[in-house]
């Protein structure tokens, strides 16, 4: 009984490893492929319009509603010590470094990944991927690829409006609602801003965009052929990309620091 | 054309192809019979290179396909085509987009050019005026007959066809069975079909090749085979239930089964 679980544990850890060593393989070669010619210009536009441009509207609103609740809160808790015109600062800060790159990655997994995981897992029950293959064209260089190159363009740039957005957000409900000094919230902003926070949330948003096409490609490449293998990877690209976003987060956090 | 030496495929400790010897000759339609599990799609996936196998040979016009590398794989390739079970059409691209897509990934054929070509394919299979709706929006015929203008859009000198009838209607059958003779008489194309439909072998094959469990048990003529006199083969083309093909999967015996529990 007890070697049971021991034989258990020793052929579910073994698998798992498996499985990671096969999603590093796969990044690898997608990544190798996507730098062999012939480059595919246009097929990389199209997955940053699919993945960049129509995530624009969700992290639009995102950023705005986190940016309004931040000044909100920030507002109420700083009058408390009487220091509301740190609050351009607060809100700057908190979304530049933390909730811009992770808020702005979770919304494209939710709305991407998932999109990118049941999209692949449905080329691969319908034999597209062979017929790819009998077309002499690779189908991750053509599938694969692209993806991986448009999440690592795309969430910078979409953090980057989840920033500005929020900032903007804070700006309507600190100064226009409650009051506070319209220059005092943007020069302390400009003060306590340094270039290395910038820096660390582009660096963030850079691997979460990685980790999103990456993982949610791996997820519906690796799909079982039938209808509950594609459903099963689209909600494990969902919940395990953003577990990983978490994760990640908190070991670049602790360098960057 | 192709030629097998000693195929030989192993799926763990069950034997798909069990040292397979087999010649398809150029110009020439030769129908893979077998029932299912018999491994002949197995088969047609190592013909085709999408499956490697453990152990033999496969020469496609001169080249050893199990071992060749991945470009000069892809070389091959490009002188063979396709027709899918499930037609493989790409869902995101219409029937036009569909058909053109080889074209546009290996030639730089001019737009007009490549819209002439995709009309005379069309025609070919009898679905111009297609050409702008989506895969969703055909029937399994039609969907199966797009696979083969696809198919034969960069001029192959061989055609695969994966089970081509299975799931069609009698007439759909027959228009599919047609086109692949016509293809075959018209533009001298050698074709390799798999398939379990007898009627329809009969009336395409010029051979027929009857798998077993991983063995080819009769290979030869229309003729050849009707005459054959290995109780298998009777049994396969006459679709007998009882015979030596077993209908259960298990050795166990039946009894012996149910008395331990």
């Amino acid at each position: 009984m007890k070697f049971d679980i021991l034989a258990y544990i020793g052929r579910f850890t073994l698998k798992r490893v498996q499985v990671l060593g096969q999603s590093g393989v796969f990044l690898l070669v997608a990544f190798y492929q996507a730098f062999l010619p012939p480059f595919r210009i246009r097929r990389l536009l199209k997955e940053i319009e699919f993945i960049g441009s129509k995530s624009f509207l969700i992290v639009f609103v995102t950023g705005l509603f986190t940016g309004l609740v931040l000044g909100l809160q920030g507002y109420h808790t700083l009058t408390q010590f009487g220091a509301e015109a740190l609050l351009g600062s607060a809100v700057a800060l908190s979304i530049i470094r933390e909730l811009g790159p992770v808020l702005c990655a979770l919304m494209v997994t939710g709305r991407a990944g998932s999109a990118i995981a049941s999209q692949i897992g449905i080329m691969k029950i319908t034999d597209q991927f062979p017929a790819l293959e009998m077309m002499a064209i690779d189908p991750v260089k053509y599938v694969i690829s692209p993806k991986i190159l448009a999440g690592i363009i795309s969430l910078p740039l979409l953090t980057a409006v989840f920033d500005v957005v929020g900032i903007m957000g804070g700006y309507l409900v600190g100064v226009k609602l409650l009051g506070v000094n319209e220059g005092a919230y943007f020069g302390k902003m400009v003060t306590s801003v340094t270039f290395t926070d910038i820096y660390g949330g582009i660096l963030k948003s850079l691997s979460f965009g990685l980790l999103i096409a990456w993982i949610s490609s791996f997820m519906g490449f690796t799909a079982d052929p039938t209808t509950e293998g594609v459903s099963a990877a689209t909600t494990n690209a969902v919940v395990i990309t953003s577990l990983s976003i978490l994760i990640v987060d908190y070991i670049l956090t602790s360098l960057l620091l | 054309m192709i030629r097998v030496e000693n195929l030989v495929k192993k799926y763990g400790r069950l034997v798909v192809s069990n040292g397979l010897n087999c010649r398809f000759e150029e110009g020439k339609i030769t129908v893979i019979l077998g029932g299912s599990g018999s491994g002949k799609s197995t088969l047609l996936r190592q013909l085709t290179g999408l499956e490697r196998s453990d152990s033999g040979c496969v020469y496609f016009d001169g080249v050893d396909l199990t071992c060749a590398s991945k470009k000069k794989l892809y070389e091959k390739r490009k002188k063979m085509g396709m027709l899918f079970q499930g037609s493989a059409l790409f869902n995101y691209l219409n029937i036009f987009e569909n058909i053109a897509f080889p074209l546009r990934e290996h030639t730089r054929i001019a737009e007009n050019v490549i819209k002439t070509i995709v009309t005379m394919k069309l025609e070919m299979v009898g679905l111009r005026g297609t050409e702008n709706l989506m895969p969703s929006q055909l029937s399994g015929g039609m969907t199966k007959r797009v696979g083969l203008a696809r198919a034969i859009v960069m001029d192959p000198k061989v055609i695969f066809y994966d089970e081509p009838t299975s799931g069609l209607d009698p007439i759909s059958t027959g228009v599919i069975d047609k086109l692949i003779k016509d293809l075959n008489t018209k533009l001298n194309i050698t074709s390799v079909v798999v398939s379990h439909d007898i009627e329809s072998c009969f009336r395409i094959a010029d051979k027929i090749i009857i798998l077993f469990s991983g063995d080819i048990i009769a290979q030869g003529t229309v003729e050849e085979i009707k005459n054959s006199k290995d109780l298998r083969v009777k049994q396969f083309i006459n679709g007998e239930p009882e015979g030596p093909i077993p209908f259960t999967r298990t050795d166990k015996n039946y009894l012996d089964e149910l008395l331990t529990g």
